[in-house]
């Protein structure tokens, strides 16, 4: 049975703050961060822009380019880290704001960064086991990062849907295979009520990130007996530029194959949004007969990979709503003190 | 804000512009009219999605706002003429230096207003300018 994205949508904030922006105010080496990291700039919502609005919006983007009647949507998972509600579903909102609602389920899913691409897998298995018609899997953050805390300079916000479905003639990207790869790994976390994330400093590269990207990868092209070669493109997580840059060289990928889906140096993390915003963008610029590879890491920790071949209908889709380049340009870059009122992080009382 | 039940009758409005439209004499209501004010009572009432698009009527920049709403100064708020025809008040995202009468927006998804830290957030529409 084929599966695949029937459709995809991408939102991004309009905001931006530099990295030199956020340095000068905790007195750090801006240079030195922007190299390290090759994060250079982060969206940051509008004060009126959540988790929930920036889902709803690419969930849109996903509609219009999909052309499919909503009705035909039997699931709605919005996975993020940033759900407005503790109790109370983000995907409710959006299946509504989709006019997907009633006869549909719906559920919210949290895993770090990779929520997104495991409400992927479930519309996979949905749809492949003929429960559901079509499944929307959306990744949605506006991601914490502690003031003064290294995670400031990448916690960003943006968001992407992929309708998935099977029925051939409405694939615009077929998804071969998926493999994961998870364990307790505590390297980054937010306990119940806790405004912001804690994490493990370096314990996140080697231990977290780097395991299981490069397992989770290896698992899949083992699986398929595929090599980094036999591929046009790859997206790995992006919570900077450094980590995927470094994941690919390990496992054989070249720059060329990850650069048009790295988006992190002009808009930061976007956490559940990462992975899907990278495969989003470069959905934007591959032809038919392309093959995609991407994995995403969630903290906690696991990975998952897909492998994706295009199709024709891609370029009959594509420009119906807004591409990710598009989305990016033209924004409006604001100082610390203006960041910090849109995040919240400046309380009246 | 309104009351919880208030805001959910009305969520179908409010999230996708759903209004309605008499197939009798061809107008378009927003908010949803369930009754003709022009052919009465052989008018025929049907649910209608409006396009979300439309261009501002008149406007103005508020800069003393009412309680929930400070951070957001200074903000417009306009009249937006939708292109079916109904006229409607709405928050336009944007440089109040930027905004002028005749300008073309679309509709978006935002948050309205919430209930403080703990109570019920309210989304809604919004518009920005059409070109952004």
């Amino acid at each position: 049975m084929t599966i695949g994205i029937v459709s995809y949508g991408a939102y991004v904030p309009r905001y931006r703050i530099k990295v030199e922006e956020i340095a000068q105010v905790w007195g750090d080496n801006a240079e030195a961060l922007k190299s390290g990291l090759m994060v250079y700039e982060k969206s940051v919502p509008d004060i009126d822009e959540d988790a929930a609005t920036i889902a709803v919006e690419a969930a849109r983007y996903a509609m219009v380019r999909s052309g499919v009647d909503p009705e035909r949507i039997g699931a709605v998972y919005t996975g993020s880290e940033s759900h407005p509600y503790a109790v109370k579903p983000t995907s409710t909102i959006v299946a509504q704001a989709i006019g997907a609602i009633p006869n549909m389920t719906a559920a919210d899913f949290e895993f770090a960064c990779k929520a997104g691409t495991a409400a992927v897998q479930a519309c996979m298995g949905l749809v492949s086991s003929g429960m559901i018609d079509l499944g929307m899997a959306i990744g949605a953050d506006v991601s914490q990062g502690a003031p003064g805390d290294a995670l400031e300079y990448t916690a960003a916000a943006g968001g992407v849907a992929c309708l998935i479905g099977k029925n051939e003639s409405e694939l615009a990207a077929i998804i071969e295979d998926t493999y994961s790869f998870t364990t307790d790994t505590p390297d980054f976390w937010r306990r119940e009520g806790m405004p912001y994330p804690e994490h493990g400093g370096r314990f996140t590269g080697e231990p977290g990130y780097f395991k299981h990207v490069t397992n989770g990868a290896k698992g899949l092209l083992e699986k398929l007996g595929t090599k980094p070669q036999d591929y046009d493109y790859a997206v790995f997580h992006q919570p900077n530029g450094k980590f995927p840059t470094k994941a690919a060289k390990t496992l054989g990928f070249t720059k060329a194959q990850i650069s048009p889906g790295l988006v992190v140096p002009k808009i930061g993390n976007t956490y559940s949004g990462s992975c899907l915003m990278g495969i989003a963008a470069t959905l934007d610029q591959a032809k038919p007969g392309d093959r995609i590879f991407a994995t995403a890491f969630g903290s906690g920790a696991g990975s998952d990979a897909f492998s994706i071949t295009v199709t024709d209908r891609i370029e009959e889709i594509r420009n119906k709503a807004p591409m990710v380049s598009e989305l990016i340009k033209d924004p409006i870059y604001i100082d610390y003190a203006r960041y910090a009122k849109h995040k919240g992080k400046i309380r009246r009382s | 804000m309104a009351s919880v039940p208030r805001f959910w009758r009305g969520i179908g409005s409010r999230y996708n512009l759903e209004g309605t439209r008499c197939n009798e004499c061809g107008e378009y209501f927003y908010p949803p009219r369930n009754f003709c004010v022009n052919c009465r009572r052989v008018g025929h009432i049907e649910p209608y999605k409006f396009k979300g698009t439309g261009e501002i009527i008149s406007y103005t920049v508020i800069h003393t706002a009412a309680e929930g709403f400070e951070d957001q100064t200074p903000y417009i708020l306009a009249i937006i003429q939708l292109d079916e025809g109904p006229r409607l008040t709405s928050q336009v995202i944007g440089n109040p230096e930027k905004i002028h009468i005749g300008m073309r927006v679309r509709s978006v998804f935002r948050k309205l207003g919430e209930d403080g830290e703990g109570g019920m957030i309210y989304y809604g529409t919004k518009f920005v300018p059409e070109n952004e």
